[in-house]
């Protein structure tokens, strides 16, 4: 156990190398481009496969044959990246595949730029990819936590046969802190299904074709299950400073670490402010988030985006409480007096003008 | 009695379901005989296209992964590089393979990525209803050119054979037809090759098969054939532009 | 204690590297701490900065908008950093590449002549230890133990040889400001 300073990039791919993955395929693109350049150096050294793919259409179906093929696979990308692997993402929850892919989210649409944003939330977390699939989207919000959710998220995918997707953004991918690197009994489970070579066995089929709609509702209700079952088990939050709140403010990853300094000092002026954040973007805590907003008058939620997250805030207050909006766009950072002074608005009784 | 004929273990006895005089069912017996006589099936994994032959998991008697349209070298690549001694294949068409799937197979065959592909050129999209495709000749009425490929506004078909026999990761690649028995004997013994390179570690293999759809073509099954010999044939020439420099080991081996 | 340090200057000048350092520093303190590059188009363009959070709490942005503390080796940065300094703050100013001066009267400047001061000890590659050593001894934020200790994190051991010589630069640092306030005192304005 050693305490390390590492980048947020460099942190996941230590944490995926501590989870038994030994194969990655990338192409690179700002602001994740550390993590490629890690696992390039650190795969070769455990006996590992780095490959940069001639597009991240490619790098993805790579995943695709390699998680069929039963390895713990990953791959990275910022968000136009990730746009361009939804069709392999689609495929792959098609054909049960577990894999981990991270996006470090820029800002967009289109080539935007390469500065820290989380308009990315709809895609990751409402499919992005066509048919009826979910993904496990999980947030971190410093570099230990991205460690301990990457192990987790290449387990999770192994549980359930499904990609997880890590969810960060520029700042999370490129800032440095202390985190602590162990090490890790990895039990990968035995793969049964995964297209080995059918030794003494009936052959192993990776497919998401059923060209009949009636195999092909069963199958897609059967993945439903699993999907209910995957949101009933991962929702994942932190409560902060919520026990006496009055105003409660929701934001994830870089954003909830901003709105938690504002809170700090909304707090030295006597405002009873709280934060939830959700660590698990799918499944949503829309219970949980419903049962601390009840003692709440006003509800802040804090993105770098349009105003994404906000609509599953919406969905789990059903209409019972305001929900007001301070968003930064196109690669943008919130700043602690701007979330500060929104807040201080909502305790005077006014609305947050969003 | 001796038995001198029988289905190959490698196909599932399951009845194509390919048009009639369509080229497939011979093209897929020849991979099933050849991974066969390699004996080679249980430590083989097909990745397979869309299109035509997008059920040729239900055919063949093997692991397989199904691949999403052109991806197929891609995901092969994954399943390679997790199992580097087992034996790896693609089975794609002309829309898969030289169209959507082009930066896929380019970059393949530049890696050297040690796999088989097995690259079937009708000229035209068969599944999606007889459409252009980049193989499809100047003139030859499609869906999408239904006066003929204009060259001015669609191009000149491509060889792809010649275009990845450029690359130095390229191990092997050869043309063949299915049109007559003396031309698929020929195939058979460049498919053959293919996967015994890959068994001996030479790098990237492709046979491209030059194939028939009547149904497509809008022609009867005897025509189509005769229409392949006088038209694929003079644009696509036959033959192996790219051998490895010495016999392949494997392949001395077998024989 | 909060610290935000934010630390500017061109490519090359080690500014991303001195940053690590300081935050490893503190890291062996026990406190919080994060760093942030800033990894615009403006990094290939030749300048670079990056901010280094220290703090006894929590950190919650890691992106540094009011600086407790600014390190300015080249003229673009001044320009881009010198408003954002908290008042009360201080900016230190490599002035052998910088002639402009410190407009705001709010916020403590410093003026350190960083590259001879390194050319005097043999190196001017140490420029940035020179300044980073008059930080330390502004703002106490962390040890020059502790720096030290670091480097012998940072460093491969075959580069240990260095570690005095960066001893010395920071000392050199630190002598400057030790010297200024001296003089302050002496000569109440």
């Amino acid at each position: 156990m050693a305490e390390m300073l590492m980048k947020g990039n460099e942190a996941i791919g230590e944490a995926a190398v501590m989870a038994g993955c030994r194969y990655f395929f990338g192409y690179p693109i700002t602001p994740q481009s550390e993590l490629p350049h890690y696992m390039v150096k650190r795969l070769a050294e455990v006996g590992g496969v780095f490959l940069q793919a001639e597009s991240e259409t490619s790098a993805i179906n790579m995943c695709y044959g390699a998680a069929g093929a039963g390895a713990r696979v990953m791959t990275s990308s910022s968000s136009p990246g990730i746009s361009l692997k939804l069709e392999g993402i689609s495929y792959m929850a098609g054909a049960e595949l577990p894999a981990v892919i991270v996006n470090i989210m820029r800002g967009g649409p289109g080539l935007g730029n390469i500065q820290p944003a989380q308009s990315d939330y709809f895609q990751a977390t409402k499919g992005g990819g066509h048919g009826d699939y979910n993904l496990i989207v999980l947030a971190p919000a410093s570099v230990q936590e991205i460690v301990d959710l990457t192990i987790d998220a290449f387990e999770l995918a192994d549980k359930y046969r499904n990609p997880v997707m890590i969810l960060g953004d520029g700042v999370l991918g490129q800032m440095m802190e202390p985190v602590e690197i162990r090490e890790l009994k990895v039990n990968i489970p035995e793969k049964p299904w995964a297209t080995t070579g059918a030794t003494g066995r009936k052959p192993n089929l990776i497919n998401s074709i059923y060209i009949a709609p009636e195999p092909c509702e069963e199958h897609n209700l059967r993945l439903q299950v699993k999907f209910r079952q995957m949101a009933r088990e991962n929702v994942r939050y932190e409560d902060y400073r919520t026990d006496d709140a009055e105003i409660l403010v929701v934001a994830y990853g870089t954003s909830a670490r901003i709105a938690k300094g504002a809170i700090d000092r909304a707090r030295e002026q006597g405002i009873r402010v709280g934060l939830v954040r959700p660590v698990s973007l799918w499944p949503f805590p829309y219970e949980h988030l419903a049962e601390v907003a009840q003692k709440v008058t006003a509800v802040l939620v804090v993105e770098m985006s349009a105003g994404q997250m906000i609509e599953d805030v919406r969905l789990a207050l059903n209409g019972s409480k305001p929900v007001d909006f301070y968003g930064r766009l196109g690669g943008m950072l919130p700043v602690t007096s701007e979330i500060l002074r929104e807040i201080e608005k909502l305790a005077k009784g006014g609305r947050s003008n969003g | 009695m001796v038995k001198v004929f029988e289905r190959p273990k490698s196909l599932t006895g399951k009845p194509f379901h390919y048009c009639p005089g369509c080229t497939h069912g011979i093209i897929h017996r020849l991979v099933a005989e050849t991974i066969d006589e390699l004996g080679i099936r249980e430590t083989t994994i097909g990745v397979g296209p869309v299109g035509c032959s997008v059920f040729i998991f239900e055919y063949m008697n093997l692991d397989f992964q199904q691949a999403s349209h052109g991806r197929a070298p891609a995901v092969a690549t994954g399943v390679k590089r997790v199992h580097p001694g087992k034996t790896v294949f693609t089975y794609q068409g002309d829309g898969d393979l030289a169209a959507i799937g082009t930066a896929e197979i380019v970059h393949a065959a530049a890696r050297g990525e040690r796999i088989t592909v097995i690259f079937v050129n009708n000229a035209i999209y068969g599944m999606t209803g007889g459409q252009l495709a980049p193989t499809t000749l100047v003139g030859m009425e499609t869906t999408t050119s239904p006066v003929g490929r204009n060259q001015e506004t669609q191009g000149s078909p491509v060889r792809v054979s010649e275009m990845l026999s450029t690359l130095d990761g390229a191990g092997y690649i050869a043309r063949v037809s299915v049109h007559d028995p003396k031309h698929i004997i020929q195939a058979k013994k460049a498919i053959r090759k293919a996967f015994a390179n890959q068994m001996s570690g030479v790098g990237f293999s492709l046979v491209e098969v030059l194939s028939t759809c009547p149904t497509n073509w809008g022609l009867h099954p005897i025509e189509a054939t005769k229409w392949l010999a006088d038209n694929l044939i003079p644009y696509y020439p036959l033959g192996e532009f790219k051998v490895p420099p010495a016999p392949a080991k494997a392949e001395r081996e077998v024989e | 204690m909060l610290q935000e340090i934010i630390m500017a200057g061109f490519g090359g000048q080690g500014i991303m590297s001195m940053g690590q350092l300081l935050t490893y520093a503190g890291m062996l303190e026990n406190k919080h701490v994060a760093w942030i590059p800033s990894y615009g188009p403006e990094m290939r363009g030749g300048t670079a900065n990056c901010g280094v959070t220290i703090s006894d709490r929590e950190i919650s942005s890691p992106v540094i908008f009011e600086p407790t503390a600014a390190i300015i080796m080249n003229r673009p940065s001044l320009d881009k950093f010198e408003l954002t300094v908290k008042p009360g703050g201080f900016i230190l100013v490599n002035s052998s590449l910088i002639e402009q001066k410190v407009q705001r009267t709010d916020i403590k400047a410093c003026y350190i002549p960083a590259n001879e001061l390194a050319e005097g000890l043999g190196s001017s590659r140490v420029s940035g230890m020179v300044i980073l050593g008059a930080l330390l001894e502004l703002t106490k934020v962390v040890s020059f133990d502790s720096v030290e200790e670091s480097l012998k994190k940072v460093l491969p051991e075959y580069r240990y040889n260095l570690i005095p010589l960066n001893r010395q630069a920071l000392e050199k640092g630190a002598g400057v400001v030790r010297q200024a306030m001296k003089f302050a005192v002496a000569n109440p304005r």
